[in-house]
């Protein structure tokens, strides 16, 4: 019965990687490019709930849809004014441009709300769920289900809308969408926003549940970077079924061999994709 | 008046040599050994983050591994510290080989994501192997049993030590530079596709930059624990030793021989001076600094401030001195 909770409570953060990493697995699939700083945006989000809770006293709802705005916003205002430039230059700064921004996001938190770890107060959302035996907490169950809806929501959105369509198709041929009428500068930002939106409500939901501290960007987004490659690079599908699996993996290796091999099985496993199946487990060869 | 291609050279070896004589006090001293730790470290990661650009974010692994060799050596079998030098080396090559296998046949985003992983995987490894102290890390010996031991209580024989190690370093970057291997290089980064097509062995000659450079990063790494005595998982494998690799080559001019060097001559005592400025809080503050800097370069200008020298530089004198 204990492990049975193990499982359900992996399931239910591997759903919260798996809404983060789909943000980070639809900017490398449209644009080739790899955001280092995607677990730092999952950090802010926790920290704008916060701050919306603590000055404004605002629910779930209220704080939610605060961290995706603000979040996307700031997506948006990422992509037009650094990404958007380096994008075209050599590999070196697209890989500093996140790296640095990574860093910046990090430090400032740092130095705003100190390392020290924080919650947020009780929310509308407590209580255990008793369900035959499994003790479920009401917020990780709450966050865990809209987590999936969300990444769910964000693939068919991808697919069966326009707005979706032409997202993809600035990233199957970015010449060719042009000529389509499609303005690819501003479906990249859009994705951006997308992005970076999603990894905001991520943090929301992660804030609801768990306590955290500025340095969980870090990693939260190597996490990230494990779920994307397990799941294929471009693969929202992909990233759902592997946030899932690496929660569980994580439950389980916390709860069999203690909780500070979580992290260390993760990032082996990593290391092991690349060797033997670097295009994840949906990605095509 | 044409000035000779090597006077720079020889100017700044001089500088170097005397600058000790110069600033004897223990602070100034200090600011010198850490500089030249710096651009050691920052050379090292030169030959495969700036000449064949494959961008590593994790080279904090090698310089962990030298760092903690000579330290574990000291404190399972008592020999002298330089003793380990050479273990930290081999385990560095092993890693490095195992890294670049699988990541150099992919894009180079891998290789960055690879080896930041693997740098954070060892680092919280460490911090829990009683082996090697687990989180308190090792400490050398606190006083020398001989000079072999290499502890020192004046900083003045590790200042030269280093800048003898930086000379062999940055002599050797500048053969290859002129022989096939820096060519290759060179190939490499600017298009890999072409350079294969061309008949470049790309994997093989990115594995062996990728040696040179985890060599010569442990070698740094083993110099750093041997002076300071101690290590433990954030001074060795922390992030930030590897974002302080990255940032003073990039800084300087990635892909250029005094790239480094010269990165390290303006971000140490910046970052020097932030410290004693604000103190405690001034270590958080020179990373939020450093994260401004590298979005800046990467943002303006990637060739770094020997690019933008090359490109203000009043035209007379480049062309007295182009060669």
């Amino acid at each position: 019965m204990l492990l049975l909770q193990v499982i359900v409570g992996g399931l239910l953060l591997g759903a919260i990687y798996a809404l983060f990493s789909s943000g980070l697995t639809l900017i490398w699939g449209m644009m080739n490019f790899i955001n280092f700083a995607h677990g730092e945006f999952v950090m802010l989000g926790m920290y704008v709930s916060l701050l919306v809770v603590m000055w404004l006293g605002g629910g779930p709802a209220a704080f939610g849809f605060a961290a995706a705005f603000s979040l996307f916003v700031l997506g948006v205002f990422v992509y037009l004014s650094l990404i958007r430039y380096v994008l075209r230059g050599p590999m070196l700064s697209q890989i500093l441009s996140t790296f640095g921004l990574a860093l910046l996001l990090r430090y400032t938190a740092f130095w705003i709300f100190s390392a020290n770890f924080v919650s947020l107060p009780q929310t509308s959302l407590s209580g255990t769920l008793n369900v035959g035996g499994v003790l479920m907490p009401v917020p990780q169950l709450v966050a865990g289900v809209i987590a999936i809806l969300l990444t769910i929501g964000l693939h068919l959105m991808l697919t069966r809308t326009k707005v979706g369509s032409q997202l993809l198709a600035v990233s199957e041929d970015r010449g060719a969408a042009m000529l389509m009428g499609i303005r690819p500068d501003r479906m990249q930002a859009l994705a951006w926003g997308l992005s970076a939106g999603a990894a905001g409500i991520a943090g929301a939901l992660m804030a609801i549940a768990y306590p955290w501290s500025p340095s969980v960007g870090e990693t939260f987004g190597l996490t990230a970077f494990v779920v994307v490659a397990l799941g294929g690079f471009g693969s929202v599908p992909g990233a759902l079924l592997a946030g899932l699996i690496i929660g569980l993996i994580q439950a389980l290796s916390a709860f069999w061999f203690g909780p500070i091999y979580k992290d260390i099985i993760v990032y082996a496993l990593f290391v092991a994709l690349l060797w033997l199946r670097p295009q994840g487990l949906m990605g095509k060869a | 008046m044409k000035i000779p291609a090597v006077t720079p050279t020889i100017l700044l070896a001089a500088g170097l040599l005397i600058y000790p004589l110069i600033f004897s006090g223990p602070f100034y001293l200090d600011i010198g050994v850490t500089f030249l730790l710096a651009a050691i470290s920052a050379s090292a990661w030169n030959i495969v983050g700036g000449y064949a650009g494959q961008v590593s974010v994790g080279h904090a692994m090698f310089f962990g591994l030298g760092a903690y060799a000579p330290l574990l050596c000291y404190t399972l079998f008592q020999w002298a510290p330089i003793a380990g030098i050479p273990f930290g080396i081999v385990f560095s090559i092993v890693l490095a080989v195992l890294i670049g296998i699988p990541t150099f046949r992919l894009t180079g985003h891998y290789f960055s994501m690879a080896t930041i992983a693997v740098a954070e995987l060892i680092r919280i490894y460490f911090g829990t192997w009683d082996l090697v102290g687990a989180a308190i890390g090792l400490q050398g010996p606190a006083t020398a049993r001989g000079w072999w031991d290499l502890t020192f209580r004046s900083e003045l024989p590790y200042y030269y030590i280093f800048l003898a190690v930086l000379a062999v370093l940055l002599r050797l970057t500048f053969l290859i530079e002129r022989r096939r291997f820096g060519y290759y290089l060179r190939a490499i980064k600017a298009g890999e596709r072409a350079a294969r097509s061309l008949g470049v062995p790309v994997q093989q000659i990115k594995i062996k930059a990728l040696i040179l450079s985890a060599v010569f990063t442990s070698l740094a790494g083993s110099l750093y624990s041997v002076k300071t005595g101690f290590i433990d998982p954030e001074s060795g494998f922390g992030i930030l030793v590897s974002v302080q690799m990255v940032i003073i080559a990039a800084l300087g001019g990635a892909g250029k021989l005094y790239g480094p060097f010269v990165g390290a001559l303006i971000l140490i005592p910046l970052q020097t001076a932030t410290n004693t400025w604000f103190g405690g809080g001034g270590t958080g503050l020179t990373f939020i600094l450093y994260g401004g800097i590298i979005v800046l370069i990467a943002r303006y200008e990637p060739g770094g401030l020997f690019e933008l020298w090359e490109r203000i530089a009043p035209r007379g004198w480049r062309r007295k001195n182009a060669s």
